[in-house]
Formats: structure tokens, C-alpha cells, sequence
């Protein structure tokens, strides 16, 4: 039954098909052979909590850093190993009650930054594919349990590309919504003008499902507005009338062959559906990916100092009173990727260098959320590669911060500009699956999902739900028998 | 270039304790990033506004009604050190 999927599965428990409690012991008997490493969390509990609501008890796995009240929550760092929190964030708070249990949390890089999971405090994620790949990030275990089934559907969080990256990598659906439209109330802050949370699905259509359940505004987050309509299930076959736009800066020098080849046959896919492609110009893209590497660490190093040994996580004293308690709490409960972002945040932020650095990256946030507008203005979407490339060797990129942050490069301009967008696997390439970005105006996900959809059915892509219905062996028998496997 | 100084003092600032060696890598790689976002210099930016937040909305405000909040107990079960109620923290004057 783990081959259904979760919209299939619904309707499955609402017609008296299938059993809610078997789908939750199928799933948790996946969950446990977990040999990805995507989990840090599955649920002890032998039958689902009782539940009455519209997701009829599908389970729903849960990225680290959403505060679960009484389960570990500890986004991925060692500072809040074993950290069990006494209340649960909103967006989880939404799902359970729409009748979606949590089964299972993921793992993630520390405190949500990185591109790989490799920067997660308790062992690098796997991507199903290729256990010698990473799965991409930070959400990179929501990604891989849900391409690997140990979860129906998961959600994740996305503040430079952390839903989207993931989500091409491991051959799925991600969506990062509106800024505003999920609550961060109970999500362990990174970066909060831009951090959003968002689904992980095997199909749009669970994706819109899973969107339409845990967005809300809520008065826990003054920043939250929730979605100005309800999240429609999408049903749009075709693309007629629809004006695509096609950024020159984000689709030529430094994108893979095999990922622009995949992008470009997506785009034909789309004409044959009736949308009119043409080049459009966001002239600041090439630059967002420096302004982001300003905002995010500088308001990064704002939040994180909470992390200071008093009110929960680690403690670790020395003999010369709080300071050196501070200082040497941080150095041990920190990895690499936060020290430097704490670092070069407070260095953007420190007296003599805030006007050169974090002023000017506010400026560059401007104009490129005017590109957005612009370009709106002529086109309803702006497509890309989800990715400069596909899913990497573990370690091929630790050695090298700037290597690592350039695999944003196509999914920060949306963050800054605060924007949905959503990356559907549109393909292989080095028999790995890229991902196609779609981008829309504000508030705009029922449009996005249905165009999303709308490609989704043409294109076909079947290489996930083949991916799990076969098992790891079949998996790893894949991943040796050469370009021809099917 | 930061220098050892530079790295020494945003350590500081941000409450790391750092080894010779992670002074000696961190300077190393943060350089490498700011000469690399050194970039947003070229851009012409006068009369630019500044975008801090992108979502137009402005005093989220509501009613000042107390209401309950968390239990003491509940607040201090995940404290490393709580004591007589509260957190208990090394002498900030020691030294």
C-alpha cells in the first residue's frame, strides 16, 4: 500500500479500501529500516493516534527543527541534542489536526544551513538513488524518506532553496510557499525573513493537499498572513494562454549540460501544452546569491544568539564565570557551517562594515524583488533549473564553502524576493533526477500548482514511485546496472 | 584579507571560543567569502530603498490581554542548571 499515493491513499481510507492503521504500520516498518540515515525520530506508537480529519490518518514525516512537544527537536545541532520542547509549532499543530500524524522526524543540516545535510550534527543524510550522493539541503531528510517511502509526504523548510534543492535531488515535489502564507511559530530559527515551510510530496497534487493543511495565519507569528484563498486541488492538463518566462541569467554559464538539456525538453513539453516560452531578465539575479550570503548569516547570528547554555541544550562550564560558559557552550555545540555563518554574519553587522555589507544587501533585495515584479508583468511564471547541477558525491563539496553555496544559485533570487515556487523532477541526467522550477507572483500557489501539475502529467516522470515500489536491493541493483536500468 | 585581529574580535563578539587553528581556517575561508560578495559593490544602488522584510504588513498588533503562560516547571525541564525556580548561571563577575 506504500505505492499509493497520499491523495490516492485518502480516498483509499474514505471508501473503507484500506486501513488507516495498517497504512501507519506499513510506513513505520519502512521507517525503522531506515538505512539513509534520514530519521532522527520514529514514533513508538503501534497504531496512529485517533484522528478525524480530511488527511484520514496518512503519517507525515516532520524536519527537525519543528518544535514537537515531548520528541526530540534538536534542527540538526549537537546545542540541542535530546532537546525535547514543551510545545509544538503551528504548522505540525495544523497537520495533526487536519488528521495527518506525525510518524517520524528528519534529518537536516545544523540549524538549516547547508546544501547537502552533510553539516547535520548526527551523520550525513543518503540520497535513495545513489547512497554515495547526498540528497541535497537542508531539508535533505524530509527529501530522501519520502523519495525512499518511509513517509508518505513530509515537510521541510526553505530559505534559500532548502525545499526546492532537495526536492530535485532526490526525484520528488517541493514546494517553498509565499512568505507569510505557513506560520514559523515553533520553527528554530535561521534566518527569519526568509525562512518558510513548505511540503515534500510524490505528486503536486499531495503537495497542494499537504500545503492547504498546514498554512494559516496565525497570531503566534505576527509576520504570517496564511493563503488568501483555499488551496485547490490542481487540475489544470494543459498550458494555454500561459506566458512563461525564461531568465537569461539563470540558465546559461555554470548550469550542467545534462541539467539544461532536461529543462530544455521540459520546455517543449510546455509548448506542446500550449504556454509561449520566451527569454525573459531578472539583472540582479547574479547577485543574489552574495546578498543572501550577507542577510541570511547576519540575521542568523542575531537568532542564534539564544544558544548560550542557560535556558535549555548544552552547558559547558569553565572556571572563569558566564562569558567563557558562553563561549565554550558555542564552540562545542556548533559546527563548522554555523561558526563560519555566525561569524560572517557579526562581521556584516559589526560597527564600520553594516552600511558596505548588510545595507547593500537590503538594496539588492530591492531591486531584485522589482526584476520579480517586472518580469510579472509580462510572463505568469519564470522557469528554471531547480539546480546548477545534480545530486554530488558526499564530500565532494565540504572542503569548499563557495562551492557548496553555489548549488542556491537558482532558488535564492525567490527567497529574497519572497515569492512560491515550486521544483517538480522533470528528468535524469547522469541517471540522476534534476528538477524544473516554477516561480510565481505572490500568493499565486494555485496557479503555480497547476501549472506544475500540467507538466507533471506530461512529462511522466515515474522514476521515484519505481524508486520505492522495488525495495533497497532492487535499489542498489539499479544504481549498478548502468545507464540502460530501467 | 581579515586579518588574525578581525577574526579575533567577530569571535568575540559572537561568543566563540576558537582554537589557533580554527582562527587560521576561519580567516581563510571568511575571506574567501567576503571577496567574493565584495561583488555587490559594482551594483549602482543610490537612491535604493532597503528591503528588510517582503510582505507588507505593518503592526500585526493585538489586544494587551494576559493570558497563561507556560508552567514554571515546564520552563525550566529543559534548563542544564535550573535552580530555586529560575536558571541558574555561572557569576557573570567572576574573573
Amino acid at each position: 500500500m506504500i505505492e499509493l499515493s497520499a491523495t490516492e491513499a485518502i480516498e483509499r481510507i474514505a471508501a473503507g479500501d484500506v486501513d488507516a492503521g495498517a497504512l501507519w504500520s506499513a510506513y513505520r516498518e519502512r521507517a525503522l529500516a531506515d538505512d539513509l540515515n534520514a530519521l532522527s525520530w520514529v514514533s513508538d506508537a503501534d497504531a496512529p493516534p485517533a484522528v478525524d480529519g480530511p488527511l484520514r490518518g496518512v503519517p507525515v514525516g516532520i524536519k527537525d527543527l519543528f518544535c514537537t512537544a515531548g520528541v526530540p527537536s534538536q534542527a540538526g545541532s549537537r546545542i540541542l541534542e535530546g532537546y525535547r520542547p514543551p510545545y509544538t509549532a503551528t504548522a505540525v499543530a495544523n497537520l495533526a489536526r487536519a488528521g495527518a500524524p506525525m510518524l517520524a522526524k528528519t534529518h537536516q543540516d545544523e540549524f538549516a544551513m547547508g546544501s547537502s545535510t552533510e553539516n547535520c550534527a548526527f551523520g550525513p543524510v543518503r540520497n535513495p538513488w545513489d547512497s554515495s550522493r547526498v540528497p541535497g539541503g537542508s531539508s535533505g531528510g524530509s527529501a530522501a524518506a519520502v523519495a525512499a517511502g518511509l513517509v508518505p509526504w513530509s515537510i521541510g523548510t526553505d530559505t534559500g532553496g532548502s525545499i526546492r534543492q532537495p526536492a530535485a535531488f532526490c526525484g520528488i515535489v517541493g514546494l517553498k510557499p509565499t512568505y507569510g502564507a505557513v506560520s514559523r511559530y515553533g520553527m528554530i530559527a535561521f534566518a527569519s525573513s526568509l525562512d518558510q515551510a513548505g511540503p515534500f510530496a510524490r505528486t503536486v497534487a499531495d503537495a497542494a493537499l499537504l500545503l492547504g493543511a498546514m498554512a494559516s495565519g496565525d497570531r503566534c507569528d505576527s509576520t504570517s498572513l496564511g493563503l488568501p484563498e483555499p488551496v485547490a486541488v490542481p487540475s489544470a492538463t494543459d498550458l494555454s494562454g500561459i506566458r512563461l518566462g525564461v531568465p537569461e541569467e539563470l540558465t546559461g554559464a555554470g548550469i550542467e549540460p545534462g541539467v539544461l538539456a532536461t529543462f530544455r525538453a521540459t520546455l517543449d513539453i510546455a509548448r506542446d501544452l500550449g504556454a509561449t516560452v520566451e527569454p525573459c531578465s531578472l539583472p540582479h539575479a547574479p547577485h543574489a546569491l552574495a546578498a543572501y550570503y550577507l542577510i541570511a548569516p547576519a540575521e542568523c547570528s542575531s537568532n542564534l544568539a539564544r544558544f548560550d547554555g542557560v535556558r535549555y541544550g548544552l552547558r559547558v562550564d569553565g572556571d572563569d564565570g558566564l562569558l567563557e560558559m558562553y563561549t565554550r557552550t558555542r564552540a562545542a555545540g556548533f559546527g563548522d557551517e554555523v561558526k563560519r555563518r555566525v561569524m560572517l554574519g557579526t562581521y556584516a553587522l559589526s560597527s564600520g562594515y553594516y552600511d558596505a555589507y548588510y545595507g547593500r544587501a537590503q538594496k539588492v533585495r530591492t531591486k531584485i524583488a522589482e526584476d520579480f515584479r517586472a518580469a510579472f508583468a509580462g510572463f505568469d511564471f519564470v522557469v528554471t533549473p531547480t539546480t546548477p547541477g545534480v545530486a554530488f558525491e558526499l564530500g565532494a563539496k565540504t572542503a569548499d564553502p563557495l562551492a557548496m553555496y553555489l548549488n542556491d544559485y537558482c532558488t535564492v533570487p525567490m527567497s529574497l524576493a519572497g515569492i512560491p515556487a515550486i521544483s517538480i523532477p522533470n528528468g535524469l541526467s547522469e541517471r540522476l533526477p534534476t528538477g524544473f522550477q516554477i516561480a510565481g507572483p505572490a500568493f499565486s500557489e494555485n496557479r503555480v500548482l497547476d501549472a506544475a501539475h500540467a507538466l507533471e502529467r506530461a512529462i511522466g516522470f515515474d522514476g521515484g514511485k519505481a524508486l520505492l515500489t522495488r525495495g533497497r536491493e532492487a535499489r542498489a541493483r539499479h544504481r549498478d546496472a548502468g545507464p540502460d536500468a530501467p | 584579507m581579515l586579518s588574525r585581529e578581525q577574526v579575533l574580535h567577530v569571535a568575540r563578539l559572537a561568543r566563540l571560543d576558537l582554537t589557533d587553528d580554527e582562527v587560521e581556517r576561519f580567516g581563510g575561508e571568511l575571506s574567501k567569502i567576503t571577496d567574493w560578495i565584495d561583488k555587490i559593490a559594482e551594483l549602482d544602488l543610490a537612491d535604493v530603498e532597503p528591503t528588510s522584510h517582503v510582505v507588507a504588513v505593518e503592526n500585526a498588533l493585538r489586544a494587551d490581554v494576559a493570558r497563561p503562560s507556560l508552567p514554571r516547571e515546564q520552563a525550566l525541564a529543559a534548563a542544564p542548571d535550573p535552580a530555586a525556580g529560575g536558571f541558574r548561571v555561572p557569576s557573570p563577575g567572576a574573573s
